[in-house]
């Protein structure tokens, strides 16, 4: 096909130099987000389900806060976004991958825990008005983190964070919501204390797709929030269900097959529990399991460094009550 | 080696004889003025809470271990050490110099606390980079002081709990662990080691409630006196610093029936109990 006329000719003719060119860029950048924002990179997983695969990386100011798994289902009526990314800038890349496919509205923004990199994106969708979604306890859990996490990511991302505001679920769910886009029905479900006390998980019906935040990590090295004992126990539950085709992890490939998507976590978590059970039997201290437990795992996941040890320390605290 | 016994307590709780109360509210560590930023909070932490007295350093008197990066900054492992060679110390105070209320804890020493190598643990929050020290007072009156630096971020502030539900509903509830030799962090034949847990989520007041957008109340362990067959170990007066779910592992002289009784008082006046059954393992 025939290029429009106007962009077949010569591109100097109409910008007669780069650094117009250039300028010409910025001035959009500044009056018009909507023009310079380079879409977020994502894969249709199913049909009509969008997934982007974030960095393995934690915070800083060249990845923008580009670092988990973000996604969209697109309805016959209306969008379902589920996370945000980790800055207003990765949120409205996302929001432009979802323009460059459809008109429809976003009509729900679900959170699947209280993470910022998952949430702090939320800002950017403020303005398609959608109801934002997540957890009866997310809320709670927010407020309390709110000064803590804004105060140090503000930090970590530089002027990523700029416009950062936390947006707390409107749409509260206690147990079970069903959110209905037309033509598929979201099966929005609320779990007890495992990766955090606020987790959700999101089914598409249609092409039984089960978006888990952070129940499930792939590839970067599960992080506890929550309840370790929890967490295993929830696993256990999800890997019976036989409505599941595929999962999309928070962390993670675009999709992964299921139940052996849980497998390498499940691997993870029991050992550490079964390390650190030994180790209080034992007499042994919390510093010292936090030095010695899981060490076998360490060549198997990203950014172990960064996540193991503190993991180790919240398994010996709840599992030392046991 | 026998298994483990694991010695859990039923606790009961009681409202504590509020105007005895009165008296260590007012005295206790957690009420300390806010230090605010300077250069070295420890000089006025040195005037405030020590007098200016004079302070030896790195004596060998008293000993501190922390970790030099804090994986939780809400979850920070102390331990500090008073060998033998101590003779007897009176009271050992520990300061973390960058934090709101800057000193987390003082242990008041009785008999039962032993005159072998002595140990005690503790779990506290660091709210920024900074200077920990433990300052230990020996009879003579002399101050001892061993510092580290520990980097850390968020303590203060950081929500009080993995778990919000879970931590209100089991308050006050306590556990009390013996260790044998083979377990005991400190292998020193002198002394017997013993670990106190209480579910309290001590909140610091920093804590943003949700439906109020108020800060919660601080609500905290402020008393904690634990006794061997009836003598004191120590008695710990506790502020905001102590983690969630205060845990104290420590050594003690062994006596006839080694039974660990605790009595703790939180800033509601709620008074806790709990008592180990004695010598099993």
């Amino acid at each position: 096909m025939d290029l429009h006329p106007r962009f077949g000719g010569n591109f100097r003719e109409y910008f007669p130099s780069l650094k117009v060119l250039f300028a010409l860029a910025s001035l959009l950048a500044f009056t018009s987000p909507g023009w310079a924002i380079e879409p977020l990179p994502v894969r249709e997983i199913a049909p009509g389900v969008f997934v982007h695969e974030g960095r393995y990386e934690i915070f800083t100011p060249r990845n923008s806060g580009d670092t988990s798994n973000a996604g969209f289902i697109i309805g016959r009526d209306g969008v379902a976004v589920i996370d945000t990314g980790g800055s207003p800038r990765v949120g409205a890349a996302l929001l432009a991958a979802i323009r460059e496919r459809t008109k429809l509205p976003v009509r729900y923004v679900i959170n699947t825990h209280m993470h910022p990199d998952h949430i702090f994106g939320n800002a950017a969708f403020a303005g398609e008005n959608p109801q934002f979604v997540g957890h009866a306890k997310l809320p709670r859990a927010l407020a309390a983190r709110e000064d803590r996490y804004l105060t140090i990511n503000r930090e970590l991302l530089g002027e990523a964070f700029d416009g950062t505001r936390i947006l707390p679920p409107i749409e509260l769910v206690k147990d079970r919501l069903e959110l209905d886009l037309g033509d598929r029905k979201l099966l929005v479900e609320a779990h007890p204390t495992a990766h955090t006390d606020n987790d959700v998980t999101v089914f598409d019906e249609k092409t039984g797709t089960l978006f888990l935040g952070d129940l499930l990590f792939a590839r970067h090295v599960p992080a506890l929030d929550g309840s370790i004992r929890g967490w295993l126990a929830l696993l256990d539950d999800l890997a019976t269900r036989t409505n599941i085709k595929r999962a999309v992890p928070g962390h993670g490939p675009e999709q992964m097959p299921w139940p052996a998507a849980i497998a390498a976590e499940k691997r993870y978590l029991a050992k550490i529990a079964q390390e650190v059970r030994a180790k209080i039997k034992e007499g042994r201290t919390l510093a010292e399991a936090a030095e010695t437990v899981g060490l076998s795992e360490k060549d198997a996941w990203l950014l172990f460094k960064e996540y193991h040890a503190r993991n180790v320390s919240a398994a010996f605290a709840e599992l030392e009550w046991e | 080696m026998k298994a483990t016994p694991i010695k859990r307590t039923g606790f009961s709780l009681a409202l504590a004889a509020l105007l005895a109360l009165g008296a260590s509210i007012a005295m206790g560590v957690g009420t300390s003025t806010p230090v605010f930023a300077d250069d070295d909070p420890w000089k006025d932490i040195h005037r405030d809470v020590f007098d200016n007295r004079e302070v030896i350093e790195n004596d060998g008197v008293v000993e501190l271990e922390a970790p030099y990066r804090a994986e939780d900054a809400a979850v920070v492992p102390l331990t500090m050490r008073l060998p033998a060679s101590a003779g007897e110390v009176k009271r050992l105070t520990l300061v973390i110099d960058k934090n709101p209320a800057p000193v987390a804890a003082s242990f008041v020493f009785g008999e039962a606390a032993g005159k072998g190598d002595r140990m005690l643990s503790t779990r506290v929050r660091v709210d920024t980079y900074s200077n920990i020290r433990a300052i230990a007072e020996t009879a003579d009156g002399k101050l001892h002081m061993a510092t580290k630096f520990v980097k850390a971020s968020g303590g203060c502030s950081a929500a009080a709990s993995k778990d919000a539900d879970e931590a209100l509903a089991n308050l006050g509830k306590m556990q009390i662990r013996t260790f044998t030799d083979a377990q005991a962090k400190d292998r020193s034949p002198a002394q017997r080691e013993a670990q106190v847990m209480i579910r309290h989520p001590n909140f610091t007041g920093m804590q943003m409630d949700q439906v109020t957008r108020q800060y919660t109340p601080m609500k905290i362990v402020q008393e904690m006196d634990v006794k061997r067959d009836g003598e004191r170990i120590f008695k710990m007066e506790g502020g905001i610093s102590i983690s969630e779910n205060p845990n104290f592992r420590f050594t003690f002289a062994p006596g006839t029936e080694d039974a660990i009784e605790v009595t703790a008082t939180d800033s509601d006046g709620k008074v806790f109990t709990a008592s180990s059954a004695g010598k099993a393992s």
